[in-house]
């Protein structure tokens, strides 16, 4: 029998949600909630367009209210203001996949009175939304959205995305112009081969001559200025660059050309080569720029999941969703069990479990009462709170670090290129060279020894040099992106490829980040009593012991259970009544444990565990150890890490203890370990290190490792780290563990060794140019059929080599 | 062969010409997003399910 296949996904029905008698067949509530909303506005078309292989994934709708979009900070923060007193707003959907999808969103002004445009780009998920906000609220919009499957969120990176939108256009018109440049010099310079061979009237040499020379001249002044200006600046900070060699063989090339022209007596002239050069070498750049673009827009779309509303309590009691921007200090403010805290300040309200590692690394939750201080950026665990707000924005603990962030960003040294440090060399031999062949041919034949020397700076023009790097770390990015790599730039790439030094942060990085039950001593039997009692309440530690235990204790009737805060929990099940507790605790309630236990306890204890105590009927029963377990791969990959030359430390904001523990645990010198590190300490043990002159490599989650990762020479951001880490880091994987940390390092080892082969298959090239030149042997025909064999060359490789994945 | 002297001219205009159109093209934004006109263009052949009312009313028409 077929499948029988949702009418919204196509996914195929699981066959306990098959209703015979139904005309349509859904897959999930999520799915025949969007087709009815779909079919509701009249937009039945959109299944037409569907391609109906194209089964991705069932649909999902937030159900959320979108009211935070209506406010007036949330105004200020996204929404532009079109000439016509219009409103216009850039929203990140998530779910948009296909040319329906397209359809269906662009299809929004016909079913939303008072939407003027809605346009989609299908590849960044990115719509923009026109509207008139006297007809039309956007949390209407927003709802509608939602409502077809698309939840849909304010994209942080427009204003990023503007100004380089600007760019890449500056990019393709200087490209245009160069390759029409390219193209008709090379037109005429095939007339002038034809010459060289044929012999030619003079007139026509002199016409093909000036009006190459006029193109040439346009392309170097427009397009090719940017090496020009590239070059002064870097001579002007006195450092290398790649730009200085290229400017050089151009204006020199542009200016021989020039004096070959207006003499109109004979010699060679260069154009072809030198306005192909400009083409080539701007393509090149082009695809770098777009490139690093792709990284940026995957992580900016990242940002934009992140959600940023509060729960405002209004002076009536009401309670409303406003944007975290609109919060001012003395608001209270709700945080549910599972929200972030949206900003700093005391519990008017409420007492609750919060989980802190973001900010402080430490994995175990805290408990914190009424007129306790709680942090930005921290998870309530337990029950509803109220918060009194006493800082916002860039003046709680966060805000502060991020400031840190980005003076470290500002203060991090610059690193000289693999290709810059070639380049330097190369000006220096070029010029020598061509000293040589000057000099050489002044004693031989003095007629040839200007037009050789110049024939030798021209045709060394580093076009293969310029390409290599670039081509090289784009098809590098490119590959990394696939394997869910997100690399921001090359940089990142030559530091990562040498050993130097790897601090790992602990929480979230080499272990899970949760709580987890990993060892238990006592009576099997009990344990799924203790699954149903603790399946009551929902404590982070509740959680990881029914997880732990799960399926057991599945059939037995529910439990009564009551929780005490911050102590442990009293059940009853199967008519047994069970505490379930911190030691201190259960000792209270029932008195001293015997020695087993207390032994089980001891050794929990050193291994850096929280203890709980399970006792029955007023009996010891259990000792249970809780902690952050190791990431299963962590050991395996340190060690591989090891190997290949880097040393490894471990930089967390967890008690020393715990950190020991898990650095003996996988294979990590305690030496190198350092445990209850304060954000601002991690970034200082990583400049420390830096001034000893060493490459540090900082890897981190959370808000805590931010200004260390930015401070580093490469941070790197981990799966599921905080915003404000991947803003931080250059690296960002999107995998979870350890193992593409060791896939990074062995894909940027291999990317700079084919930098290193392209730039010494460049050099090769020129060293047979230089020996022709300085041989007097070269032409322009010569010249103009070696600079793109050895340009293509580079680009093969490039493309062919394998630098990351399998 | 004189005539190089009109044609190479009238050639090179062309080639202004096509560059200028280049020029404009991308200034226009015909090159900032390459995915999604792919999928548009199979769109908008019929005027979508809605009632006859609102059906006078054209789509606003902007690029």
């Amino acid at each position: 029998m077929a499948d029988v296949i949702c009418d919204h996904c196509k996914l195929p029905v699981p066959s306990g949600l098959i209703d015979p008698a139904a005309e349509r067949q859904f897959c999930c509530g999520g799915c025949r909630m969007v087709w009815e909303a779909i079919h509701g506005c009249g937009l039945g078309r959109f299944y037409e367009l569907k391609d109906e292989f194209d089964a991705t994934e069932p649909a999902r709708t937030t159900g959320e209210g979108y009211e935070s979009f209506d406010h007036d900070s949330f105004y200020r923060a996204h929404v532009f203001t079109d000439g016509d007193g219009l409103k216009g707003i850039d929203l990140y959907l998530e779910g948009v996949h296909c040319a329906a999808c397209v359809w269906l969103v662009e299809k929004l002004p016909h079913v939303l009175e008072g939407v003027v445009e809605s346009r989609l780009d299908i590849r960044r998920q990115v719509a923009r939304i026109i509207w008139d906000p006297d007809r039309i609220a956007l949390s209407h919009i927003a709802r509608t959205l939602d409502s077809f499957g698309y939840p849909c969120h304010p994209y942080r990176g427009a204003k990023t995305h503007d100004l380089w939108r600007i760019e890449q256009r500056k990019h393709l018109i200087r490209i245009g112009v160069a390759g029409a440049c390219a193209g008709n010099v090379m037109l005429m310079a095939f007339a002038l081969y034809g010459g060289m061979a044929g012999g030619m009237e003079q007139q026509y040499r002199t016409l093909f001559h000036w009006t190459s020379l006029a193109i040439t001249l346009i392309a170097l002044i427009f397009p090719g200025r940017v090496f020009l200006v590239g070059a002064l600046s870097s001579l002007r900070t006195r450092s290398m660059h790649m730009d200085i060699p290229v400017a050089l063989a151009l204006t020199i090339g542009t200016i021989w050309g020039a004096v070959v022209t207006v003499r109109d007596g004979g010699g060679d002239v260069y154009f072809e080569s030198l306005t192909a050069v400009i083409f080539l070498l701007l393509v090149g750049r082009w695809i770098q720029h777009r490139q690093q673009r792709a990284a940026h827009d995957a992580v900016e779309l990242l940002y934009s999941l992140t959600p940023s509303t509060a729960r405002l309590i209004e002076s009536d009691g009401t309670v409303r969703e406003v944007p975290v921007e609109a919060l001012e200090i003395g608001s209270a403010v709700e945080v549910r069990a599972g929200d972030s805290i949206p900003a700093d300040g005391v519990i008017a309200e409420g007492s609750s479990q919060f989980d802190l590692s973001l900010l402080t690394g430490e994995s175990r939750p805290a408990n914190i009462g009424p007129g306790e201080h709680v942090h930005a950026g921290t998870t309530n665990l337990g029950s509803r709170v109220v918060i009194e707000v006493q800082s916002t924005g860039a003046d709680t603990r966060i805000g502060r670090l991020m400031a840190l962030v980005e003076q470290f960003a500002r203060s991090r040294p610059r690193l000289v290129r693999l290709a810059d440090r070639v380049a330097h060399y190369f000006v220096m031999v070029v010029l020598l060279l061509a000293t040589i062949t000057a000099a050489a041919w002044l004693w031989l034949e003095p007629a040839d020894a200007v037009d050789n020397a110049i024939a030798l700076l021209i045709v060394t023009c580093p076009c293969a040099l310029g390409l290599a790097t670039p081509l090289a770390v784009v098809a590098a990015i490119g590959r990394a992106a696939r394997e869910g790599i997100l690399i921001k730039g090359g940089e990142a790439l030559e530091q990562l490829a040498a050993p130097g030094l790897i601090l790992l942060d602990k929480t979230g990085t080499l272990t899970q980040g949760a709580m987890r039950l990993v060892e238990y001593v006592g009576d099997e039997e009990i344990r799924p009593l203790i699954a149903a009692v603790e399946a009551q309440v929902s404590h982070p530690i509740a959680r990881a012991l029914v997880a732990a235990l799960a399926g057991e204790g599945a059939d037995l009737p529910p439990a009564a259970a009551r929780q005490v805060t911050g102590s442990g929990v009293i059940g009853e099940a199967e008519g047994r009544k069970l505490i379930v507790g911190s030691p201190a605790f259960v000792r209270e309630k029932v008195g001293p444990p015997p020695d087993w236990a207390k032994q089980a306890e001891r050794e929990l204890l050193d291994q850096a565990l929280t203890v709980i105590l399970i006792a029955v009927d007023g009996e010891y029963t259990g000792v249970a150890g809780l902690g952050d377990p190791v990431l299963q791969d962590a050991a395996a990959s340190i060690g591989r890490l090891r190997r290949s030359g880097w040393t490894v430390g471990i930089l967390s904001g967890d008690h020393p203890v715990v950190v020991d523990a898990v650095a003996r645990q996988i294979g990590i010198d305690v030496e190198r370990c350092e445990g209850g590190a304060s954000p601002e300490r991690k970034a200082e043990v990583v400049t420390e290190a830096l001034s000893g002159n060493r490459r540090v490599v900082m890897v981190g989650d959370g808000v805590n490792d931010a200004a260390a990762l930015s401070a580093a020479s490469v941070g790197i951001a981990v799966h599921g780290g905080a915003e404000a880490s991947l803003a931080a880091a250059d690296v960002f994987l999107g995998r979870p563990g350890l193992a593409p940390v060791v896939e990074l390092l062995r894909g940027a080892r291999r990317t700079v060794g084919v930098i290193t082969r392209n730039l010494g298959i460049s050099l090769l090239y020129n060293v047979l140019t230089a020996s022709l030149a300085m041989a007097g042997l070269i032409n322009p025909l010569i010249a103009a059929i070696l600079m793109p064999i050895s340009s293509l060359t580079v680009v093969v490789l490039s493309y062919r080599s394998r630098t990351f994945g399998p | 062969m004189s005539v190089i002297y009109i044609v190479f001219p009238l050639a090179l205009l062309i080639a202004i010409a096509a560059v200028i159109a280049y020029i404009w093209a991308v200034r226009s934004g015909q090159f900032d997003d390459l995915d999604t006109p792919g999928a548009r263009i199979l769109h908008d052949d019929e005027p979508p399910e809605q009632p006859a009312a609102d059906r006078k009313k054209s789509p606003p028409a902007r690029q």
